[in-house]
């Protein structure tokens, strides 16, 4: 039961608590213990306390306390955003952010859509159950 | 937070001139403080000890607030400090490692009070500087002197995301795992 997920240079983390929730953010630097140089394209570097980050699986290349625009560059290559809309936990994120705005209209679209899902399924369950019978 | 937020001020003064004292010298000092009311205040009781002044043949001829640089870098700042304990006063040195001079500040007022009990108005700062990390006396500041540091997050309390959602009871046992 090793660790996997280590606060490094370049470590992708996910902001839980604060104004900045649910920004991706990569670490800068370790200013101390607690706390950690974070930087995302669209923010200023601040510093962050590790409570209001986890960790992500994923890590790029840089050097430590590099400038925005070489931080930019690693991120592009290393295509984090793509890494992270792709994996399941980046997944659930934006399907949670999608039932979160919807509305009302929106809500009785999924319904029809489940309904007929629900639908479908059942045909094909009938069909293999009178298959095997 | 935002109430003992240390600034950083730079006040100039000197004492009214009078008939016999023309032209009296001026003075600058950098102090620390929550506001400029407070650091003038403090402006005249270092002043005080040092020259035959008050606030009340005085004047202040200038009050700037002094703003950090870069704080996007990440420093060690090393404090030197002179406080009273319960015993007597004492001098001491201490290392913080923070963006700001004014956040090292503040961390020095909140370890000197939790770890000495040494409330603010007993605390006066000596100097500060900018240490390179060469100079660093302090191992816990050492410690983060490596530009490959790699170390993993042991504890992690899971947190609802806003005050809002917290609750007293739990359901199940949290996991403390990363």
């Amino acid at each position: 039961m090793g660790f996997k997920r280590y606060v490094e240079i370049g470590r992708v983390a996910l902001i839980n608590y604060g104004k900045d929730y649910g920004k991706l953010v990569v670490i800068v630097d370790v200013v101390d213990q607690n706390r950690a140089l974070v930087d995302a394209p669209d923010m200023v570097r601040s510093q962050l306390n590790f409570k209001r980050l986890t960790l992500t699986d994923i890590k790029i290349d840089i050097n430590r306390a590099p400038r925005k625009k070489t931080l930019i560059e690693a991120m592009e290559k290393a295509d984090v955003k793509g890494k992270w809309e792709n994996s399941s936990w980046g997944r659930k994120l934006i399907v949670q952010k999608k039932r979160a705005s919807l509305n009302d209209f929106d809500r009785f679209k999924v319904m029809l859509a489940k309904i007929k899902r629900g639908g479908l399924v059942r045909q094909e369950l009938a069909k293999l159950k009178k298959e095997s019978a | 937070m935002v109430s003992y937020r240390y600034h950083q001020y730079q006040v100039v003064g000197r004492a009214l001139p009078t008939e016999g004292d023309e032209h009296p010298k001026i003075y600058r000092m950098k102090l620390w403080h929550t506001n400029e009311v407070r650091a003038k205040s403090k402006f005249w009781y270092f002043l005080r000890k040092l020259k035959k002044v008050k606030k009340s043949n005085g004047q202040i001829l200038a009050i700037n607030e002094i703003f950090e640089k870069n704080p996007t870098k990440i420093n060690n700042y090393g404090i030197w400090l002179r406080y009273q304990s319960r015993t007597g006063y004492h001098n001491m040195y201490k290392e913080f490692r923070d963006t700001t001079l004014n956040g090292a500040v503040e961390q020095m007022y909140t370890e000197m009070a939790s770890r000495h009990r040494v409330r603010s108005p007993c605390i006066q700062v000596i100097k500060t500087a900018t240490i390179p990390a060469k100079l660093c006396k302090r191992e816990s500041t050492k410690q983060f002197h490596n530009s490959k540091i790699k170390f993993p997050l042991v504890f992690k309390k899971v947190r609802p995301p806003t005050r809002k959602l917290k609750t007293t009871y739990k359901a199940s046992r949290p996991n403390l795992f990363v």
